[in-house]
């Protein structure tokens, strides 16, 4: 089997615009997930059962079943909610995108909510005490004083996550959609392209994720000596 | 729930017996890949910390390829491009294998050795969290180092990283759908054919949620006995993990 790289060449403007698509996802994932995941966080250590009872329950459901069964989960429920919530009685059409954006912040918050909490936990109880006695309102005490380091604490594992995350978009194949998978999928089956276009693929993920995963232990290095 | 005992399509059977189906393949998928996993992981782990030589760099390189590709990128690689880079007449054989087999092989040598790479790091890092003297004293008493490693290092090493196996273990059963993009009929499949046929989408997705919900409870009740059972009082950090 010869690889043919004009093939590639070919390709490749297709594939760079199927890439973008996964960078959209994953930003749209990591924004949305670390935004939601943090209100999860805060509402499971909150003494108050009903608050944090279904915040817990979230989380153990959506880390039980698979991203595959979400997204299909999403893709067959949003139209249905949507024609309810307009009261159009019939279910609304909307675009792959919007689904796959709504899954993955779903999905990944309960990823994002677990790794908060553990930085909330990283936190020393004085820090907690000292907000009570400056007169801190719970609010500002999580967003001044709290959350920060919360993050700081447990970035590197945040953006381990997040590489794990620009991973799994490709799982939006099962949807057709068109990320850098779903584009070197069209054109190998219209080319008869198999090999150099997953080839190509594996590779820039690879590049790609090699790279990000390089990065994090760095960081990693340099936040282990800076922090106390 | 009235969908589970409705007659299939193909009047072979009631729908439960599709969802008994794919929850078998489920299953074997995970435990056959998880042994493939726990073998290979254990192995290139272990040649991640020797001192010197071409092993260590090759588990590296291993680690590194298996980690930053995706899951389904390597699915399709085992499915469809190993089958053309083989020699024809061997290549032949595979893509002819029947159904299901044709996607649980390529499936299973995926899913483990995609594993097996996560499993190598805890092992390392396992094993690096153990004393220096524990590698001393093995030496000091003439163990090769097979046996250093198969009596002394290995045993501790997997009892310090049992709790993050059993992320990975609960993991593993999640990852087998993806087998379903190369054609294995197993659990969530089971639920989109179940859709496809009935347009109760509730139901079919809901059953089918449920069943994950109980295999996760399962898995990690399986690794919370082995933990128990394998605890030593004198180890550091060995008793009353939550």
């Amino acid at each position: 089997m010869m690889v043919d790289l004009s093939a590639i060449a070919a390709a490749l403007p297709y594939l760079l615009q199927g890439l973008w698509f996964t960078v959209q996802i994953t930003l749209v994932g990591v924004t949305g997930g670390i935004v939601f995941g943090s209100l999860i966080a805060v509402a499971r250590l909150s003494p108050n059962r009903l608050i944090s009872t279904p915040a817990t329950a979230y989380v153990n459901l959506m880390r039980s079943i698979p991203l595959i069964l979400v997204i299909f989960w999403v893709f067959f429920l949003v139209p249905w909610a949507i024609g309810w919530v307009t009261r159009s009685g019939r279910p609304v059409a909307v675009g792959a995108s919007l689904t796959i954006f709504v899954t993955f912040v779903l999905f990944e918050a309960a990823y994002y909510a677990e790794i908060v909490r553990a930085g909330f936990r990283s936190i020393a109880p004085g820090q907690y005490w000292a907000c009570d006695a400056l007169g801190l309102s719970k609010r500002h005490a999580y967003i001044y004083v709290l959350f920060p380091q919360a993050i700081r604490n447990v970035l590197p594992i945040l953006l381990t996550q997040t590489i794990v995350l620009f991973q799994d978009t490709s799982l939006v194949y099962v949807i057709s959609a068109t990320d850098l998978l779903g584009a070197a999928t069209k054109i190998a089956q219209r080319d008869g392209r198999l090999v150099e276009m997953y080839l190509t693929v594996g590779i820039i993920y690879f590049v790609l994720c090699y790279a990000a995963s390089q990065f994090v232990k760095e960081l990693q290095g340099r936040l282990a000596y800076g922090v106390r | 729930m009235s969908l589970l005992f409705e007659p299939t399509p193909d009047g072979a059977g009631r729908y439960l017996d599709w969802i008994l189906s794919g929850l078998g393949w489920t299953l074997s998928l995970a435990l056959g890949a998880w042994t493939i996993a726990l073998v290979v992981g254990t192995l290139v782990g272990v040649t991640r910390t020797l001192p010197k030589g071409i092993l260590p760099r090759i588990g590296r390189v291993y680690v590194e390829v298996f980690r930053n590709i995706p899951l389904l990128v390597q699915m399709f690689f085992w499915y469809f491009i190993l089958p053309e880079l083989l020699p024809v007449r061997l290549g032949m054989v595979i893509k002819q294998m029947d159904p299901p087999w044709g996607s649980f092989v390529p499936a299973l040598i995926c899913l483990g050795l995609f594993t097996a790479a996560r499993i190598a790091e805890q092992v390392r890092a396992g094993l690096q969290a153990l004393p220096q003297g524990q590698i001393q004293a093995a030496n000091a008493l003439g163990f090769s180092r097979a046996n250093m490693y198969r009596l002394i290092l290995l045993p501790q090493a997997f009892r310090i990283i049992l709790p993050t196996l059993t992320n990975e273990f609960m993991t593993i059963f999640k990852n087998t759908s993806v087998a379903l993009t190369i054609g294995l009929v197993e659990l969530t499949a089971t639920a989109r054919e179940i859709n496809e046929n009935t347009f109760r989408t509730f139901e079919a997705f809901g059953v089918v949620t449920m069943v994950y919900l109980v295999i996760a409870l399962i898995a990690w009740q399986i690794m919370h006995r082995i933990e128990r059972a394998m605890c030593l009082p004198s180890l550091a950090g060995g008793s009353s993990r939550p």
